[in-house]
């Protein structure tokens, strides 16, 4: 049945609005800046916060506390209890939800075979890795069979290496749970990769949602647009040009009319040192403003109508000899250019 | 050489050591030896030694069932007045411990506000019984636990609790099973605190439980008249509380600290 | 202070022309603390340029200080036997003088709850009753006292020191104590004393010695001369003590 909440908190000067709807076996990734709510709303589904009204099917959780709730939570530090063992750890919410101490160590065996610990149920935590910290975390929300189950920057606190592996790991293991999942993160790479649905949160209120693909191909705001990584203006088009909202124009493919979102990716943009000639392009002046070096290309911050980001190779950079301050023309494809209705 | 004490530190910390140790060196190089072991195996000293032992056990049982639910309601309670009620926790610390004793006979004694109707409607009567002695310690001692045991609290992670709370817990539960081995540190420390203190207690008792013999004679009170008539009888008696309480005091570090 | 001022007039009569100066610090029993700050002065008004500092303590206490080497010029005691401890090490040469006698009386809260009558009251075990500790002086005048009236006392505690015997009493702890009869009279309207036959067997003689090696030895000698002459015997009186 599907997982219903209406998550209303106000704090000082904070409001928090965020309803929310999580199919069986889907799993949400709240995503946002730091300080958009995103640890506010899955406090207040757990029941640590009040304000959270939760409805699934029949039953309501609108009053219940925390304990009384059917959730599991990984927290960003896992929160491990230090003076218990892994086994331990994993049984606490079996034991405590009233269990039979020898019945839930064998489910809690089981929990820690799942993800590949059997062999440390007698570790403490103290002696785990971070990523068998976070399996055992994993392995101590799921003991219970929660209907809804909350993880809070699971990855966070792991290296990037570390990361990589768990994160594919964790993936595998949310596939196959049942129940509902949300998952809050900073890192869009977590939310595309272990989400069926992403909703971004900005400010306590909700400003967009939809399938990974279906963010990263039509952001709806800065924030989006900046972790896909693609130059992202407002403006309104009639035919195929596009007088954008805070200043220039860009000739597009697709004849496009009214408001609309424009995007394209760094990499689409090309820079001469010269006016370039030929016709179907878009081509300004622009000034240097940053130059940053990735793995296998060089973005360059560029000042001018509109501002934009481009990602060169280094032999480029080398060939143009690139300083901040120094005027470039900027070009770029018509075809290049994404637009969709605001 | 990276690891260089600085001069500062190691001075005041010398001469604090110093301060501590050289009045004990003072009462060991006064001991008359020769006489220690007739002291030690004398049936008043046995009887006031053990006395000593149960009775600061006791209170430091006292003050644990009374004094960490006070410490968890100190740290992690938001009642109003909580500030004050902190201050007002530590009064015992500077009371001088024979007013804190009078305060007791005020409170229990059998004129008391509460100690008459004990004497009247059970026939209880606390002074000069040897549970006025564990009360007047626990008295004393307490504030030692509450403090130790508090501080603990407000250093611990409160988002543990959380994470119990999730996975089910009831709040009693997490107490026990997350909160309480988390500051188990602490708690042993005000433990020790508590029970060092309550075994040298000497001004409350022998003002709210009196002396005599057997009853309520702490070895701190035989130590005390031993110093009327004969003070090296005096110095073997604090020779031998200090021995042990050092000695309970290594075991239990050793039992607990490094558990 | 009328009165103070007359009674140090007099003093200079009995003590004419010591032409004492300097300070003197005298170690006097607890007990004797209301009656010696009156001697004090007088001793100061009788002697211009004379300062007294007091040291009150048990005597125990103080005979342990001088043994150390206290700077000490007289030494008031409550018990010969601490006197003695002073005289065996030396400390004192001089042969103490007997200067006051104390009494036991049996002290009870005021309106006797515990309807004491006798000595013989303090066998009877329903009744809550405190003594004195016998390493204290008035513990051991007690005890004698006990053995002359051929009772065995059945206390509920033995404190530590007089004040403490009378707290208990008169916060109405205990039904009755023994205590001295200068101390009941100190604490006023909250007990009352009665006296009793045997009091006479155990009665605490008060003596006192310059130090030998007193730093100011003509003052300590003097001061000693004030508490024992008639003036000193008077103020003494009037706190409750017996002439030797």
């Amino acid at each position: 049945m599907t997982l219903h909440a209406e998550l209303r908190v106000q704090r000082d000067d904070f409001t928090l609005e965020l309803d929310l709807a999580i199919e069986p076996g889907e799993v949400v990734a709240l995503l946002g800046p730091n300080g958009a709510g995103k640890t506010t709303a899955l406090r207040a589904l757990a029941g640590l916060l009040t304000g959270g009204r939760v409805r699934v099917g029949e039953s309501t959780w609108d009053d219940l506390p925390a304990e009384k709730r059917p959730i599991g939570v990984v927290f960003q530090d896992y929160l491990l209890f230090a003076h218990m063992s892994a086994l331990d750890n994993v049984a606490f919410g079996l034991r405590a939800r009233g269990t039979r101490k020898a019945e839930a160590n064998v489910i809690a065996l089981e929990g820690l075979r799942q993800v590949g610990l059997a062999e440390f149920a007698r570790a403490k935590p103290r002696t785990l890795s971070g990523g068998q910290a976070q399996r055992v975390a994993l392995a101590r929300a799921l003991a219970t069979s929660p209907e809804l189950l909350l993880l809070d920057e699971p990855l966070a606190a792991l290296d990037a290496t570390t990361r990589l592996r768990v994160r594919s790991e964790l993936g595998r293991h949310l596939q196959n749970y049942p129940g509902h999942t949300l998952l809050v993160t900073h890192d869009p790479l977590d939310a595309m990769v272990l989400a069926d649905r992403i909703v971004i949160l900005e400010d306590g209120r909700v400003v967009q949602q939809g399938t990974p693909r279906e963010v990263v191909r039509q952001p709806r705001t800065d924030y989006v647009a900046h972790l896909v990584g693609l130059n992202f203006y407002r403006g309104v088009a009639s035919g195929t040009e596009v007088r954008l909202d805070g200043g220039g124009t860009l000739t597009i493919a697709e004849p496009s009319e009214g408001p609309v979102h424009v995007v394209f990716p760094p990499s689409a943009v090309s820079l001469f040192p010269a006016k370039p000639a030929g016709s179907p392009r878009n081509t300004w002046q622009a000034v240097v403003s940053g130059i940053e070096q990735h793995a296998h290309t060089t973005r360059v911050d560029l000042a001018g109508s509109p501002a934009v980001l481009a990602d060169i190779t280094t032999a480029t950079v080398a060939e143009l000899r690139l300083q901040p301050g120094d005027t470039l023309w900027v070009s770029l494809k018509a075809t290049e250019i994404h637009t969709y209705a605001r | 050489m990276r690891s260089r004490l600085p001069v500062v530190l190691v001075l005041p910390a010398v001469a604090g050591l110093a301060f501590l140790l050289v009045p004990l060196a003072g009462l060991l190089v006064e001991t008359p030896w020769a006489t220690l072991p007739s002291q030690l195996f004398s049936a008043e000293v046995g009887q006031a030694l053990q006395l000593s032992l149960i009775c600061a056990s006791l209170a430091t049982i006292v003050c644990l069932v009374l004094g960490v639910p006070l410490a968890w309601l100190l740290a992690r309670s938001d009642l109003p007045g909580r500030g004050l009620l902190r201050a007002l926790v530590t009064v015992p610390l500077v009371l001088p411990p024979v007013v804190g004793g009078v305060a007791l006979l005020l409170v229990l004694g059998r004129r008391g506000l509460v100690g008459q109707y004990l004497d009247q409607w059970f026939g209880v009567s606390l002074p000069f019984t040897t549970t006025g002695v564990v009360l007047a310690e626990a008295f004393v001692a307490m504030p030692f636990l509450v403090i130790s045991v508090e501080g603990a609290l407000r250093a611990a992670d409160p988002r543990y609790e959380e994470a119990a709370a999730t996975l089910g817990a009831s709040r009693w539960l997490t107490f026990r099973r997350v909160t309480l081995p988390g500051i188990m540190p602490g708690v042993v420390a005000g433990t020790v605190l508590c029970w060092a203190r309550a075994l040298g207690e000497f001004g409350a008792t022998i003002t709210f439980a009196g002396n005599f013999p057997g009853r309520t004679t702490t070895m701190p009170l035989a130590v005390y008249l031993a110093l009327e008539t004969d003070p090296d009888a005096a110095i073997v008696l604090s020779i031998v509380l200090l021995l042990v309480s050092v000695a309970v005091l290594a075991g239990l570090r050793d039992k607990w600290i490094r558990a | 202070m009328a009165a103070t001022l007359v009674l140090a007039g007099c003093g200079s009569q009995h003590q004419p022309g010591t032409g004492v100066t300097g300070e003197i610090t005298v170690f006097a029993a607890a007990s004797l603390t209301g009656s010696f700050q009156k001697l004090g002065k007088e001793f100061e008004a009788a002697n211009p340029g004379s300062k007294v500092t007091f040291n009150f303590a048990g005597s125990s206490a103080l005979a342990q200080q001088i043994n150390r080497g206290a700077p000490a010029d007289v030494f008031a005691s409550a018990a010969p036997s601490n006197m003695k401890q002073v005289t065996d090490t030396g400390a004192i040469t001089a042969s103490p003088a007997t200067f006051a006698k104390n009494t036991l009386q049996i002290v009870v809260p005021k309106g006797n709850p515990g309807k004491i009558t006798g000595l013989a009251d303090f066998a009877k075990a329903d009744l809550k009753i405190a003594l004195c500790a016998e390493q204290v002086p008035c513990g051991a005048a007690s005890k004698k006292a006990f053995e002359a009236a051929g009772i065995t006392a059945a206390p509920d505690t033995l404190e530590q020191d007089v004040k403490a015997a009378l707290t208990k009493v008169s916060l109405g702890e205990v039904d009755a104590a023994l205590v001295y009869r200068t101390d009941v009279k100190a604490a006023g309207d909250e007990v009352e004393g009665q006296d009793f036959a045997e009091a006479s067997s155990a009665v605490n003689d008060y003596p006192i010695a310059p130090l030998a090696k007193a730093p100011n030895a003509t003052a300590a000698q003097a001061f000693v001369d004030h508490v024992l002459s008639a003036k000193g015997r008077e103020v003494l009186a009037e706190a409750g003590f017996a002439a030797p």
